[in-house]
């Protein structure tokens, strides 16, 4: 581990967790824009969770320690996500654990995390929630891995860093395998990160909720971490849908020079990015929770055929 | 030349009754197309027993002493039918049972059915069998519904699905065909030639040609009422106006056999006799057994009589699938029996029906007191269908039975279960509806029974003394197949 | 790989896509304009093929797909919808989940049939034959869980579609007195069937395949 590694590494993980809610600050913003009204600032969560920091916690009195732990959990796991996944520049220290199954892994323990704790205090809408998420979440991480497959048969390795290289460098080419692995992700992070036409962020309607439901008892600095740990999360599926279908810019590890352009290019392709996620919201309504899984089995089919696609065509 | 005419005046003909098939003397044009049709295969008949096979028009179609027996058949029993049905639906369209505007539609319909069935008969070229095939099935769905009850309705419905679905797998076969045919001879026109295949059909690719066999045979075995792809037969051949009935039984299965015996054929040069045979007479005996099982619980006589025609057919293709020169003779034998014993069946029973309103057989009794002839006609035809002698299907069956008895001994006992077990069935349902007690009155006209009789007398013949020039024939046919 | 190919694969992919879409449509109507659709991709495949290996009659070969397949038999089809008026077919036999998990299973076993004759095959779409049997087994799977007897009809129609680019993937088309053959049978089989569900919605008041089910072994 060089101290030149060590720096990029550092400076990657407070980048993103400092990024992170200026992200979800902007689709918010693009959101508001598309549908003619006027947005709130850029800087609003940062506002918002600074407020929630002051506030005292509320606790239900049989809350066990599950409760108080799990944001901490869920905050470490996604911000260890961002630490490991290629924003700037790839071949980071922490990389070697960037295993895209490893990835997977850890969100799912984010997930069981997230879901035991609403279901902690027992409350009806606590465990509603945590059911609705588990379904979700048992459909959408297969379609995760079978995504994450179609790049390790692509790049024969497992590993993040050697796919974003093998496919930064390939010749530009039709593959529709890809173009399949590509929508497939789309759906997958919709429904993961709790957006229309999976779920609605900004519902107050607790019979419609998914991920709301989930955090409903959580007040002060434990909901914050975990606004915090859900922008982190969406910023990390961004970063992973950027660096596997659009890797260009991303620098050498080591390689300063190439910094400044990575950075440009990572800003500007996270713009367009949310912007896209915000117009994908407009468009779409919210979906029965009884068609979800119909959704995510969709995006599990395409997976798979982008899988079956790249045998065929051999390529 | 004939075969101009053989094609022409059936198609002309549906053509011109599409358009006055309401008026009066719709049904004896239909009789007289038929008729003229029938001549021309006589012609070309004679011609090709004279001179030998037959190419014509640049080789798109060809006939040999293997279809010609099949054409003489189809445009003869053809033409029975069509005089048959001349008195039986002016009846049926009396009593209310089918509208004028259905009339025009079967009698059109009828005649553009013998086209598609003539035509897949005399083409060589394998895409235009495939072609005429599913032709054969979309112009009598319409036929079969005609009656418009619920049941006959969802006869059609299965028809028209199944046969188009297991059509598409011979479609898929066609295609293999053509892709091992295209490694040998190039692409165009000439690579789905049967004559051109026949000569280099050692040099096609076996592992596609075995492919493309199941597809055809799971295809066109469709058409044929193989079991397990049967399942449309009986419901289409009960519920159907009779002529149909007839048709459907006597012609349509022939000629479906006739594609996959093409087929086997060429298969046979690709891999060698066994694969091909095989499965023909595995599918052959399943669906022997199954037929006489399911034959004995029908209530339905036509029903019954349809699942007859599967047990027949199974019997049919169980020896095309044995092969040798004995086998084969006995199974072209027996499809020209069959054909003109189960059409003759057809006509008593559509009588019988007509006459009692109904087609339950529990219904049905004492025909001999109402009108002797139906009686008659009908006791000769089931004790003909079930191969006593000295009837034509006796000594077909006779033929097959001992050859599988020196050749596939292990086939025997099915084979034997299987005719004992119609034998039974049958035999015990018609007896009471000739013979019992009945309280209807007599028939006031009489049914035109004709076409009975005559059927009934061929197939007599056969049975005592097959002339020689029509042995000759069946043996040549026999050799050719191999 | 040169671009053709490239172009070629591509609209294979879509055609799987679209008979995939079929599999988990519920609106009758967006199930035809899909066929319509899969129409259109065949016909630019076909013409794609023959602009590269100058085939001349796959050109007629593709404006015969566009004339039937495109325009013809989506015509009938839209106007039979609403003269019968029917708009939806919300139940299937089993699930959509479900049912596209089946799907997957068949495409996998379609790739495996088709390996060994896409070897011997020497056309440059020959990659392409495994993809053209997982849709004739997709639209056949799509005819099998259907209870509305339309869907089933364009299930059937979708399957020819398939065999169609199977034809054109190994052997660069039939002949064309056969293509035009069949092209009459498909063309008339749309007008039978046409004809035909008004029989059925005349007798039964409804295109549920279900009220078709009464005749049975006894």
């Amino acid at each position: 581990m060089t101290l030149g590694g060590f720096l990029n590494q550092l400076l990657q993980m407070l980048l993103v967790a400092l990024a992170a809610p200026l992200l979800m600050g902007w689709v918010n913003a693009c959101r508001a824009w598309l549908q003619n009204k006027s947005a709130p600032s850029l800087l609003q969560p940062y506002r918002v969770l600074r407020k929630l920091l002051h506030k005292d916690a509320a606790l239900a009195e049989n809350a066990s320690w599950l409760f108080r732990f799990a944001p901490y959990v869920i905050f470490g796991c996604m911000w260890l996500v961002a630490g490991i996944v290629p924003v700037v520049a790839s071949e980071l220290p922490f990389a070697a654990a960037a295993d895209v199954i490893a990835l997977v892994g850890v969100f799912a323990v984010a997930r069981v995390f997230i879901s035991l704790a609403a279901m902690d205090i027992g409350t009806a809408f606590g465990t509603l929630g945590a059911r609705r998420e588990m379904l979700i979440g048992a459909l959408a991480e297969p379609a995760l891995l079978i995504i994450f497959f179609n790049f390790a048969l692509i790049s024969q390795s497992t590993s993040l860093t050697t796919i974003v290289d093998t496919l930064a460098h390939r010749e530009f080419a039709l593959y529709p395998s890809l173009a399949f692995a590509a929508v497939a992700f789309v759906m997958v992070l919709l429904a993961e990160n709790a957006r229309v036409p999976v779920d609605n962020p900004a519902t107050h309607l607790e019979l419609t909720m998914v991920h709301e439901a989930l955090i409903l008892e959580y007040s002060a600095r434990h909901l914050a971490l975990i606004e915090w740990a859900s922008a982190i999360k969406l910023f990390a599926y961004c970063a992973i849908g950027i660096a596997c279908f659009a890797p260009w810019g991303i620098a050498q590890a080591g390689d300063w020079n190439a910094l400044p352009l990575a950075v440009l290019a990572a800003v500007a392709k996270l713009m367009i990015a949310g912007a896209g996620l915000a117009t994908l919201e407009a468009v779409s309504a919210k979906m029965r929770i009884f068609r979800v899984p119909e959704f995510v089995a969709t995006a599990f089919m395409l997976a798979m055929l982008g899988l079956l696609l790249s045998y065929v065509f051999e390529v | 030349m004939e075969i101009l005419v053989l094609l022409g005046v059936p198609l002309l003909g549906g053509a011109t009754l599409a358009l006055f098939g309401s008026r009066r003397w719709a049904p004896e044009l239909g009789v007289a197309s038929s008729l003229v049709t029938f001549l021309a295969a006589a012609v070309l008949t004679a011609r090709v027993i004279r001179d030998g096979p037959l190419t014509t028009f640049a080789g798109q179609f060809f006939i040999d002493s293997f279809n010609v027996v099949l054409v003489a058949l189809t445009a003869f029993v053809a033409f029975t039918t069509a005089l048959f049905s001349r008195p039986y639906m002016r009846i049926e369209a009396e009593r209310g049972k089918v509208k004028a505007g259905a009339l025009r539609l079967f009698h059109a319909m009828f005649q553009v059915f013998t086209f598609t069935m003539l035509l897949a008969l005399t083409t060589n070229n394998m895409g235009i069998l495939w072609v005429a095939m599913e032709a054969a099935t979309l112009s009598t769905v319409l036929l079969v519904s005609l009656y418009r009850t619920p049941e006959s309705i969802e006869a059609a419905w299965k028809y028209f699905i199944l046969c188009s679905v297991g059509i598409s797998q011979a479609l898929f076969g066609t295609i293999l065909l053509y892709f091992a045919a295209e490694k040998v001879m190039g692409s165009g026109g000439t690579a789905l030639l049967w004559t051109d295949l026949n000569q280099v059909k050692s040099q096609l690719e076996p592992t596609v040609m075995s492919l493309a066999f199941v597809f055809l045979l799971v295809g066109y075995g469709t058409k044929v009422g193989l079991v397990p792809v049967h399942n449309w037969l009986p419901d289409a051949h009960a519920e159907g106006p009779t002529p149909i009935s007839a048709v459907l039984s006597g012609l349509l299965l022939n000629v479906a056999l006739y594609a996959v015996v093409r087929c086997k054929v060429l298969t046979d040069g690709a891999l060698g006799a066994g694969f091909a045979g095989n499965l023909m007479m595995g599918f052959g005996l399943l669906s022997v057994v199954v037929a006489a099982f399911l034959l004995s619980r029908q209530r339905d006589i036509k029903r019954m009589f349809a699942y007859s025609s599967i047990e027949h057919m199974g019997i049919t293709t169980f020896a095309f699938g044995m092969g040798g020169v004995a086998a084969t003779f006995g199974a072209l034998l027996h499809m020209t029996m069959h054909s003109l014993t189960k059409s003759a069946i057809f006509f008593a029973v559509g009588h019988a029906a007509q006459n009692t309103g109904t087609q339950i057989m529990d219904d049905i009794r004492g025909l001999i007191r109402t009108n002797p002839t139906i009686g008659w006609g009908l006791m000769l035809g089931a004790i003909a269908i079930l191969g006593m002698p000295p009837f034509g299907v006796f000594a077909s069956e006779f033929i097959i039975l001992t050859t599988a008895m020196r050749e596939q001994p292990w086939a025997t006992p099915f084979l034997l279960i299987g005719l004992g077990v119609a034998f039974a069935a049958i035999f015990g349902k018609v007896q009471p509806m000739v013979f019992g007690e009945t309280a209807l009155p007599r028939l006031a006209h009489p049914p035109a029974l004709l076409p009975v009789f005559v059927h009934l007398a061929l197939v007599l013949m056969m049975g005592i003394f097959i002339p020689p020039y029509l042995a000759a024939w069946y043996r040549q046919a026999a050799a050719l197949i191999g | 790989m040169p671009l053709s190919g490239q172009l070629i694969n591509v609209l294979a992919a879509v055609m799987l896509l679209i008979a995939f879409a079929m599999l988990s449509q519920r609106r009758i109507l967006s199930l035809i304009e899909l066929f319509a659709w899969q129409g259109v991709v065949l016909a630019a495949s076909t013409f794609i093929v023959a602009y590269t290996t100058g085939q001349g009659h796959l050109y007629i070969s593709g404006v015969l797909t566009v004339a039937l397949k495109v325009v013809a038999l989506p015509w009938i089809l839209f106007r039979l919808i609403h003269r019968l008026n029917i708009r939806w077919d919300v139940e299937t036999l089993i699930n959509i989940p479900t049912t596209m998990l089946i799907g997957i299973a068949l495409v996998i076993f379609a790739f495996n049939l088709a390996q060994p004759i896409s070897q011997m095959a020497s056309t440059i779409t020959r990659s392409t034959l495994g993809i053209a049997m997982a849709c004739v087994l997709l639209s056949f799977l799509m005819m099998m869980t259907r209870r509305k007897a339309v869907p089933v009809v364009i299930g059937f129609l979708a399957m020819e579609n398939g065999l169609f680019f199977a034809a054109t993937s190994a052997t660069y088309g039939m002949p064309m007195v056969v293509e035009f053959g069949i092209a009459l049978d498909v063309l008339v089989g749309g007008f039978i069937f046409g004809i035909f569900f008004f029989q059925v919605r005349e007798t039964f008041d409804s295109l549920d395949t279900r009220h078709m089910e009464k005749l049975r072994e006894d």
